[in-house]
């Protein structure tokens, strides 16, 4: 059964995940959803895989949460706070969100995973460093190419072109 | 190890959940992205905890690669809401109904 650590943390990751949808101001929203990525990366440290833990830190809590701060101070001020949505439509969207929590809760809950334990060592860093640069090696290369084609597409889309380079220095 | 899979799928479930709701219901472009997120990071959740029962690597393995898939997704994202933002005045999707180049 779940430990207090567990219970702890499910709360704080939900909670937060909840009120980075629903907080009125996006800033606030944005600093809750670093608060689920975080409570992520504690649940990375339960199961045991510390990788995996720092590298969502360095790279969701660190950066991919920096940006969307950034992004959002980038939108006007009243648009920051102003709600979009519709009344009917989020009653639809609670109903749609409880019902695959139900049906897929009781999909896991009624399955043999709930048997399922495990008493052996967990797989360590080392073993991850041996899967990169052996079997997953072209994937890994891939990998890179991509995270570089995506930052020079992002800067390419974000370049405004109205404005000359003298205008931009002053 | 006093936690069982099924509570990391359970809690998998809930952010799961929560993640559809926002991006049936919200209307606004970067909360939509906070939803994606938490989709994405949901699905790491069950990878790793899966990959810690089996006990196997590649679930770790797995889980790394999706998060550095994921910053370049945010950056390519962050990036056209920025371009949208300037087009329409505007980060609400109903407005975005004729995205011409």
């Amino acid at each position: 059964m779940a430990d207090a650590v567990f219970l702890a943390l499910a709360v704080i990751t939900i909670g937060s995940a909840i009120a980075a949808l629903e907080m009125r101001s996006l800033i606030y929203g944005s600093i809750a959803l670093m608060g689920t990525l975080g409570g992520v990366a504690g649940f990375f440290f339960l199961l045991d895989a510390p990788f995996v833990a720092l590298f969502q830190i360095a790279v969701y809590v660190g950066s991919i949460a920096v940006l969307i701060l950034f992004t959002v101070m980038l939108v006007k001020r009243e648009l920051i706070f102003k709600k979009i949505e519709d009344k009917r439509r989020k009653f639809a969207g609670i109903g749609l969100m409880l019902i695959i929590m139900v049906s897929l809760g009781a999909v896991f809950l009624d399955s043999g995973i709930k048997t399922i334990t495990t008493d052996e060592p967990a797989p360590n860093f080392r073993d991850i460093g041996i899967d990169f640069v052996t079997y997953y090696w072209p994937a890994l290369i891939l990998m890179g190419l991509l995270l570089a084609g995506s930052v020079t597409g992002a800067l390419v889309l974000a370049k405004r072109e109205d404005v000359e380079n003298d205008q931009r220095a002053s | 190890m006093t936690s069982e899979l099924v509570d990391f799928t359970l809690v998998s479930v809930a952010l799961l959940g929560i993640g559809i709701y926002g991006l049936a219901v919200k209307r606004n472009f970067i909360r939509m992205l906070f939803a994606v997120e938490i989709i994405i990071n949901a699905a790491n959740l069950n990878i790793v905890a899966f990959g810690r029962f089996l006990p196997h690597s590649g679930g770790q393995t797995m889980a790394l690669f999706s998060i550095a898939i994921a910053a370049a997704e945010v950056a390519v994202g962050l990036s056209l809401i920025i371009v949208a933002y300037r087009m329409y005045q505007n980060v609400d999707i109903a407005d975005f109904r004729s995205l011409k180049g």
